[in-house]
């Protein structure tokens, strides 16, 4: 890969990239505003998480993605973040409710109400406080998750791969027992969640009766979170981030070449974890509380997930992935999660139609395909046959019993449906969505796969064309 | 005295059954070089299915046949989610394992409607036993002893048959034994069926013990197990063995004071990170070859 | 060409899900059950003459079993009174489910899904660290919320949306700390309650308050989260020669610890508080030589009417019965379900509207007579008690025995 195109072409993207940022930005807010808060509460909320998940997954992917090292502390760092910009800014008044188990707490001083105070109570001098006092508590929360980042990386970033990961993972576990000790208590109240401090609804513009006159809650965790990847982004394509990558590529290689080994994964480590910390913070914001248990390796695994999902090494991968991934698990599969019965006859025949159209049509394509290709193993025709028979027989037995309840629905059906969804991509997409590729690429290769399937499809016989055409409607939707 | 023998019993017994969950991560991990984050899972399911399956048939009948499910269930996975990513990075292979356990997870959540289920009583083993004043019951006295027979028998068969060479080999150098003449594949679905089965008899001594199970209920010892597994030095049975049970113990020991039993999940991580800051390699691990 | 097929058959398999998922929901103009979520794309669940109240449950999780006995008591009432009459016209109420998984980090897409579906008021929820996690949402979608069981002084403090039916910790903690000194003589408790629940451990903090005001010492262990070994705790309590044992913990654990303390021969009573009272606690203990003492919403037997309509309900279909743990046995939270469900009914009766501000207004003057006593709510919008009642676990006929009630001054 020339280097020389790919600087042009990162300048050039860079131009785009930004103002395709603004465009959103702008986008978020005209939406907030236009749309029923209550009834699109879940829009929000998937935004809002999205935002958030995507900031960290592109900090992890700068550590495993750009700098090769197998760090699974992520949520352990998320949770020094939350902690600190919790700790600092819960207004004085509601620490005694907050630290009702212990009696009050140590720390009885709040940055953001502190700032408020020194710009004049309420109104616009309160906004600026807020404004001010949240953003400082956002950096505070990020440096203490560098500090510790460094602490540890001390004696861990000597090991190599898996053992880094399963002590960072380890580490993360400790950070967590730690803050649920009862003995420190005073400071980060147990195991207790900690709450009522600033959170994005307080972004919100009121008027004197306590309306919202503009909401920004969704804007605020946009424009935080974007403002860190745009840094993220900025420090890849700096010799910095060329000297990460090296380090990825091969180390003894990048040591040869005069990279300072030990410095660099530092540097990448203790960087990773600072927006880390900051993905903590606006994690806290964005669930109105900080409670260590959230904070688990199921949280990380799920980062994991989708940075590689997105691809290992890109920016924009992780985060597409990371909004898609929210979406789907949180939103558009959630109705899989309720009972529902068919209204109709005509409705549960076209449901059966469908399954049996999609069990026979998959199998036929699949063998199809496969004997194309000239598969010599039979085996693997045969998983197909069978999986595709037992489909087709459930259908039958089904159109048979007359039910009018739709099958399986009911609640963790949503979880399952995501997983299966999950492993069809990583079996087939080794390489996640984008590859080490970024956004504009995939946007460019995705047109001419189109054109293929299209020149493909007029060939093909005619049962398969019908299925293709439902794969690009699905396509056109996404 | 009496708190003093009933921690170490309890200890003894929870490191045992970590012990046979750990030696799947092993085993496997020293072949494909694979945290198989499943197995936790693949242990948790095996309690399920005694569950669902001692509902209609007596447990003699039960029991074995949950063992031959399971070992299904772990060839299953291994040919479907690790086997057609054999040439693709490492961590894709990984991500695929988390990926199972995802799905093993959210599977048996929305089966078994995601309400803990209990444990059928299993006769002899489950009744209760006193020692030294401190009463127990007879799995906890059982473990230690089929623990280490089992390892017996698994050491036997990696040492002294064919199928144990070509494990050996694999695990030593994974290229070079297929130009060999070792058939990888079944070595490596060998492998997942070893580890599979003893996971399915680690998992009717431990929820003989501790009843309930929930979908989450194979993460937490799967994770222990195989910190276990690296403790006492990854690819190592005996090294293995020996580490679920000093963690065993240890975690029991902190548990027994009120202040810090918040750290009974913690202390395993600390002294995974003590280890592998002082010897890399775990504590009978050899030194790896670096496969850069 | 692989991937091209691998992405074929993602997209068919994502394309057959939506066909399969949002047809129901497209044609779903009768009021059958339809998704409530898949509604916000369609027309409106809540059209014609329809007022949906959330279910801000845990229907899976530690707590599954307590949610679902709550949400079969709602049902009931449902069964009962299924329609309400606003302004002369007939609403029917339909149930939207909003399953919290007993975590307080689910809470929060439960809460919202349930707004986002447009409900008129919420019912729930079993456990309070789920409940102090939504409590936000709820304010600030300003939708009023009644929790049914959840007993932290947290939930409604400070949150003005959120009311509740039951009495509260400070409350329960004190009658267990009388009951244990007073009647069971206990100076010495030995408490176990999971890490960062905040049931447990506001239990157990107002358990140690006023136990150690009555004069005896408290000891305080915490298991984590998903632990399953609690033999050492059941040890630590023997050998430090504890009188008695408290364990407010959800039934999930309530019924390990009992199982672990039957093996262990554990002398001691043990003392729970309203979640142990369940039926999967009472299976567990039965055979076994150990003392379970718990206090709770309401005895059976306290309404004979109610309790054999309850039993029909319940034995009327295998769902139900499973739900409730695979027998009859009421539970006294199904009972607060029943409250709660016609609390809320009476506020959109007394509001005359569906509207969530109305409801709200409405609800802040309630004075119902429930099965399991009067409901009126105070300033902070708790339920003005001061009864609980005491169940002993008979170990040998799978019941529970009443063992009277307590007030405290």
């Amino acid at each position: 890969m020339p280097a020389v195109t790919l600087e042009k072409k990162s300048k050039k993207g860079a131009v785009a990239a930004f103002i395709g940022v603004l465009v959103i930005l702008a986008g978020v807010i005209v939406l907030e505003n236009t749309l029923d808060p209550n009834r699109n509460l879940i829009v929000f909320t998937a935004l809002k998480k999205g935002a958030v998940y995507a900031l960290v997954a592109v900090s992890m992917n700068l550590l495993n993605g750009f700098t090769g090292l197998f760090s699974l502390g992520q949520a352990g760092f998320m949770l020094l973040g939350g902690y600190t910009y919790a700790i600092l800014t819960i207004p004085s008044a509601e620490r005694e409710g907050v630290y009702y188990m212990y009696d009050g707490s140590a720390i009885n001083f709040s940055i953001t109400e502190s700032l408020q105070n020194l710009f004049g109570g309420g109104g616009v001098g309160g906004a600026v406080g807020l404004v001010l006092g949240v953003l400082i508590a956002i950096i505070i929360a990020g440096l203490v998750a560098a500090l510790i980042a460094w602490l540890i990386g001390l004696p861990v970033l000597k090991l190599k791969s898996d053992y880094l990961a399963i002590a960072t993972l380890g580490f993360a576990e400790i950070i967590r027992a730690v803050f649920q000790w009862p003995n420190l208590g005073r400071i980060t109240n147990g195991a207790n969640a900690l709450n009522r401090f600033p959170t994005l609804t307080d972004f919100n513009i009121t008027n004197a009766d306590g309306q919202v006159v503009l909401r920004l809650s969704t804007f605020v965790v946009f424009a935080i979170a974007g403002l860190c990847i745009f840094l993220i982004v900025l420090l890849i394509n700096s010799s910095y981030g060329r000297a990460l990558k090296a380090i990825r590529e091969d180390e003894i290689a990048a040591e040869a070449m005069g990279i300072n080994l030990a410095k660099h994964k530092r540097l990448s480590f203790i960087i990773s974890s600072f927006f880390t910390g900051v993905g903590g913070a606006l994690f806290a914001m964005y669930v109105n509380q900080v409670q260590a248990k959230t904070f688990n390796s199921a949280m990380t695994y799920e980062l994991l997930l989708i940075v590689v999902l997105g691809g290992m090494g890109s920016v924009s991968g992780s985060v597409v992935a990371a909004f898609l991934y929210v979406a789907s698990s949180e939103w558009w599969l959630r109705f899989l999660d309720n009972t529902a019965t068919f209204s109709g006859a005509t409705s549960r025949w076209i449901f059966i139609a469908v399954i049996a159209a999609l069990a026979v049509g998959l199998t036929a394509l699949l063998l199809w395909k496969r004997r194309k290709n000239g598969a010599k193993k039979f085996s693997e025709l045969w998983t197909a046959c069978i999986v595709g028979a037992v489909v087709l027989v459930w259908d039958i037995y089904y159109a048979a019993t007359g039910g009018m309840e739709v099958p399986f629905l009911r609640s963790g059906f949503r979880m399952v449906v995501f997983s299966v969804i999950i492993m069809v991509v990583v079996l087939f997409f080794r390489k996640g969505l984008f590859g080490d590729r970024e956004l504009p690429y995939v946007v460019k290769s995705i047109g001419s796969f189109f054109k293929r399937i299209f020149r493909a499809g007029n060939a093909a016989a005619a049962a398969a064309k019908a299925v293709k055409a439902e794969g690009k409607e699905g396509g056109a939707n996404e | 005295m009496q708190l003093a023998v009933s921690t170490l019993l309890s200890g003894i017994s929870v490191g045992g059954q970590y012990a046979l969950i750990a030696i799947g991560y092993t085993l496997v991990y020293g072949i494909l070089r694979l945290i198989n984050f499943a197995h936790g899972d693949v242990f948790m399911v095996a309690g399920l299915v005694v569950i669902y399956m001692s509902a209609s048939m007596p447990l003699y009948i039960a029991l074995p046949l949950m063992i031959v499910f399971i070992v299904v269930l772990g060839f299953m996975i291994e040919r479907v989610a690790y086997k057609p990513l054999r040439s693709a990075p490492r961590m894709s292979v990984m991500i695929s394992a988390i990926g199972v356990s995802f799905l093993i997870q959210n599977f048996a959540t929305y089966y078994t409607g995601g309400l803990a289920r209990l444990y059928p009583t299993i006769p002899f083993i489950s009744d209760t036993v006193t020692i030294a004043g401190a009463s127990t019951r007879w799995v906890t006295v059982i473990t230690p002893f089929l623990v280490i027979l089992l390892i017996i028998l698994l050491q036997l068969l990696i040492n002294h048959t064919k199928i144990g060479l070509a494990m050996r080999a694999a695990a030593k150098d994974f290229e070079t034994s297929q130009l060999m003449g070792i058939k990888i594949n079944s070595v490596i679905s060998f492998t997942f069926i070893i580890g599979s089965a003893l996971a399915a008899i680690g998992s009717i001594l431990y929820f003989t013990n501790y009843q309930s199970i929930m979908p989450t209920s194979g993460s937490l010892p799967g994770l222990k197990a195989f910190v276990a597994a690296v403790f006492g030095g990854i690819g190592s049975i005996p090294g293995a063995v020996i580490g679920a049970f000093i963690i065993g113990i240890c975690e029991n020991i902190v548990k027994v004071f009120p202040d810090y039993s918040i750290f009974s999940d913690a202390v395993t991580f600390i002294l995974l990170i003590v280890i592998l800051v002082a010897k890399p390699t775990g504590l009978f691990g050899e030194k790896a070859t670096d496969k850069v | 060409m692989k991937k091209i097929l691998a992405l074929l058959l993602a997209l068919c398999m994502v394309f057959a899900f939506a066909a399969c998922g949002s047809e129901p929901a497209a044609e779903s103009d009768a009021p059958s059950e339809s998704t409530a979520p898949a509604a916000e794309s369609e027309a409106p669940a809540t059209g014609d003459n329809v007022i949906s109240i959330g279910v801000f449950e845990p229907l899976t999780g530690a707590s599954g079993a307590g949610g679902r006995q709550e949400y079969l008591g709602m049902q009931y009432a449902q069964s009962l009174r299924p329609t309400v009459t606003i302004d002369g016209v007939e609403y029917t109420i339909e149930f939207v489910e909003g399953d919290n998984a007993s975590s307080a980090d689910e809470a929060p897409s439960a809460a919202t899904s349930l707004i986002s579906a447009g409900v008129s008021l919420v019912l729930g929820t079993y456990g309070s660290s789920a409940a102090i996690a939504a409590a936000p949402y709820f304010d600030d979608a300003q939708i009023p919320a009644i929790g049914v069981t959840c007993t932290n002084p947290r939930v409604t403090e400070g949150n003005e949306y959120y009311f509740r039916t039951c009495f509260i910790d400070p409350f329960q903690g004190s009658v267990l700390a009388a009951y244990a000194y007073n009647e069971l003589g206990a100076r010495h408790v030995y408490c176990l309650g999971e890490t960062g629940n905040d049931y447990d451990a506001g239990v157990i903090n107002y358990f140690q308050q006023a136990f150690e005001e009555l004069g005896g010492t408290v000891t305080v262990g915490n298991f984590p989260e998903n632990n399953s070994d609690f033999t050492s705790y059941i040890n630590t309590a023997v050998s430090e020669s504890a009188d008695a044992m408290l364990t407010p913990v959800s039934i999930q654990y309530s019924t390990q610890i009992i199982a672990q303390a039957a093996s262990l021969n554990l002398e001691m009573p043990i003392l729970g508080s309203d979640t142990v009272d369940s039926n999967a606690v009472l299976e567990a203990i039965q055979g076994t030589s150990l003392s379970l003492y718990v206090t709770t919403f309401y005895n059976e037997g306290g309404d004979p009417d109610f309790d054999a309509g309850f039993k029909e309900f319940i034995n009327s279909n295998s769902t139900n019965l499973e739900n409730n743990g695979g027998n009859d046995t009421i539970a006294a939270v199904s009972v607060m379900g029943f409250d709660a469900y016609n609390v809320a009914l009476d506020a959109i009766e007394r509001a005359q509207s569906t509207s969530p501000a109305d409801i709200y207004e409405a609800l802040k003057e309630t004075n119902s007579d429930g099965v399991t006593g009067n409901i009126q709510f105070d300033e902070n919008g708790d339920a003005m008690r001061d009864l609980a009642y005491i169940k002993i676990a008979d170990t040998e006929n799978n019941t529970w025995i009443n063992g009277g009630s307590q007030t405290v001054e």
